[in-house]
C-alpha cells in the first residue's frame, strides 16, 4: 500500500472521524448524580449530628457509611450502573473510592485470596492513595514550616 | 521453483478449495438478543456456564462448539487431523484449556481478533496441502475474560467513550474438509502488520482500519477481482468508527466496497440499543458472525461469494502502559458457495 497516511495525519483524521463524548449531558448527569450522592451524604451527617456525636465523630461515621453505601451499591452490581450515566459523579465522592477498591477485589477472588483478593484490591486505588498520602505529606510539610 | 499457488504478493489461490463442511457458535446472553440471535446454536444465560471463572466459561464455549461442530459434521473427533484456534487471554488458555479434552492434534494460533481468519487460512493451507483431511478452525472471546485482562473489573464504575467497542463472548467452530460440497475456501490474503500510531485502547476500530485496508486492496491487486464480483465484504471488528474510516482509504485508492461493505461488529449488536457504543469486537465477534450467520446465509444461497477479513489489534496492557501504539493485521479469506 502507498502510505497515503503520514501517522501524524492519521491520527488527526481518525480524531475527525471519532464521535466526541456527549460533554454537556456528561457534565450534567455527573453534576445531579455526584450532588445527590452528597445530598445523602449531608443527609447522614445531620443525622448524627442530631444523635449528638462530636464534629469529628459526624466526619468519621458519615465517611463510614457512605463507604459502607458505595462497596454495598458494588457488591449488588448496581454501582457499576448508576456510574455509566454519572461518570465523575459517581468517581469523586467517597462512594467512588469504595468502588474502586470492592469492585477489583470480587473480580479476582477467581485467583485466591492472597494474590487475588489481596494482592489487586488497590490495583485501581492504589495510585489515589500513594500520590493522595505523598502530596498531604508535602503539603503539611510546607504548612508545618510556613507556620514556624 | 516458484511457489505455484501463490498469486501476486501476499495471496494464496487454492488448487484443491478445502470446504467448510459444518460451523457451530455459541453465544452469551446479549450476543443472543442482537440481530443474529436466530443464527446461533446455543445461547448461554449465565456469562458463567456453571463455571468458577469467567476463563473456564470461555475456554468450555470453546470446547462446546468445536465438539458441536464435529458432530454437526457427522465426524468422530479422531477423524479430525487437526484444530488450528487461539484466543484473546494471556498465552491463549482460552484454546489451550478447552481443547486439551479432545486429543485432538493442536497448533495454537495468536491474531487476536484476526484469529477467525487467521485459524481458517492455514487449515485451508493444510487441506489444500494434502496435510489433513479434515481440520477444525475455531476462536473464541468473553466479554467477562476479556474485561478484567485489558481493561477494569466488571463492577468498576466508569463511562465508556462512543468509540469503545464491546468484546463480545461467543465461540465459532468451521470444520474444513478436502472433500465437500461447499462453500469453499478460495483464496486467502495474508495480512502485513499495519501500525499507524493509534495508541488509543477504546479506539480499535480506528487502530485496525489501515490494515484491514491494506489487505483488502493487496487482495483486489492479486487476484484481480472487484468489489463487484463479492456478494460481501465484511471485517471483523472495525465497529462504525473502523467501518467508516476502512471505507474512506479503500474510496482514496479508488477501490469503492461501500454497497458491498460492512462489519461483523456491527451485524452483531444493535449498539443503539443493546448500548455497545461503536459495536462488537473480540475474537468471537467475526468467528459467531462467520460460523452463524454467514454459512448459514450461504448454504440459503442468499450469498455465494464473501470476503471474510477478521482484523486484529495486537497489543497487549503491557504495551499500551508503556506508552506503545497498537500494531493491527487483518487476513481475506475468500468464501464461495460454488466452484467456477
Amino acid at each position: 500500500m502507498e502510505q497515503n497516511f503520514t501517522k501524524q495525519e492519521y491520527q488527526k483524521y481518525v480524531q475527525s472521524k471519532s464521535p466526541n463524548s456527549p460533554i454537556l449531558k456528561n457534565i450534567v448527569m455527573a453534576f445531579l448524580i455526584g450532588g445527590a450522592i452528597c445530598t445523602v451524604g449531608q443527609g447522614i451527617s445531620n443525622f448524627f449530628k442530631a444523635r449528638g456525636l462530636s464534629m469529628e465523630q459526624v466526619a468519621g461515621a458519615t465517611s463510614i457509611t457512605m463507604i459502607f453505601i458505595g462497596a454495598f451499591l458494588t457488591g449488588l452490581n448496581i454501582y457499576d450502573a448508576i456510574a455509566k450515566h454519572a461518570g465523575a459523579g459517581t468517581i469523586v465522592p467517597i462512594t467512588g473510592f469504595a468502588n474502586s477498591i470492592v469492585s477489583p477485589a470480587m473480580e479476582f477472588k477467581s485467583e485466591g485470596y492472597v494474590l487475588g483478593v489481596g494482592a489487586k484490591m488497590f490495583v485501581i486505588a492504589g495510585p489515589v492513595l500513594v500520590y493522595g498520602t505523598t502530596a498531604s505529606i508535602i503539603f503539611g510539610l510546607i504548612y508545618f514550616f510556613m507556620k514556624s | 521453483m516458484s511457489a505455484a499457488k501463490k498469486i501476486g504478493t501476499q495471496t494464496i489461490q487454492f488448487q484443491f478449495p478445502p470446504s467448510i463442511i459444518s460451523t457451530a457458535s455459541i453465544v452469551g446472553k446479549k450476543e443472543g438478543e442482537g440481530p443474529l440471535k436466530n443464527y446461533f446454536d446455543y445461547v448461554l444465560d449465565d456469562l458463567h456456564w456453571g463455571e468458577k471463572t469467567w476463563e473456564k466459561a470461555e475456554s468450555k464455549m470453546l470446547k462446546e462448539a468445536i465438539s458441536k461442530a464435529i458432530e454437526k459434521a457427522n465426524k468422530n473427533v479422531n477423524e479430525i487431523d487437526y484444530i488450528f484456534a487461539g484466543d484473546l487471554l494471556n498465552q491463549c488458555i482460552g484454546a489451550t484449556f478447552g481443547i486439551r479434552d479432545l486429543g485432538i492434534p493442536f497448533f495454537g494460533l495468536f491474531g487476536a481478533c484476526s484469529t477467525m481468519s487467521l485459524s481458517l487460512s492455514i487449515a485451508a493451507m493444510v487441506i489444500d496441502g494434502g496435510y489433513a483431511d479434515y481440520a477444525v478452525a475455531a476462536t473464541s472471546s468473553h466479554f467477562c475474560s476479556a474485561e478484567r485482562q485489558f481493561r477494569f473489573p466488571l463492577e468498576y464504575g466508569g463511562q465508556r467513550p462512543p468509540t469503545s467497542q464491546w468484546t463480545v463472548t461467543g465461540a465459532g467452530a468451521v470444520v474444513l474438509s478436502s472433500q465437500g460440497t461447499g462453500p469453499y475456501i478460495t483464496h486467502v490474503t495474508v495480512g502485513k502488520i499495519v501500525d499507524l500510531g493509534i495508541k488509543d485502547v477504546n479506539n480499535m476500530g480506528a487502530a485496525m482500519a489501515p490494515a484491514a485496508v491494506d489487505t483488502i486492496y493487496t487482495h483486489f491487486n492479486d487476484t484481480g477481482f472487484i468489489p463487484d464480483d463479492y456478494d460481501l465484504i465484511i471485517t471483523g471488528d472495525l465497529a462504525k468508527v473502523g467501518k467508516e474510516i476502512a471505507e474512506d482509504m479503500l474510496k482514496d485508492k479508488n477501490i469503492d466496497i461501500s454497497n458491498k461493505y460492512t462489519d461483523c461488529g456491527i451485524k452483531i449488536f444493535e449498539s443503539e440499543v443493546q448500548d455497545t457504543h461503536a459495536g462488537g469486537s473480540g475474537c468471537g465477534c467475526s468467528a459467531v458472525v462467520l460460523a452463524g450467520y454467514l454459512y448459514k446465509e450461504m448454504l440459503k444461497g442468499n450469498l455465494n461469494k464473501i470476503l471474510f477479513v477478521a482484523t486484529g489489534a495486537l497489543m497487549s496492557p503491557t504495551s499500551s502502559q508503556q506508552g506503545e501504539s497498537i500494531p493491527a493485521i487483518a487476513h481475506a479469506v475468500t468464501i464461495q458457495r460454488t466452484l467456477g
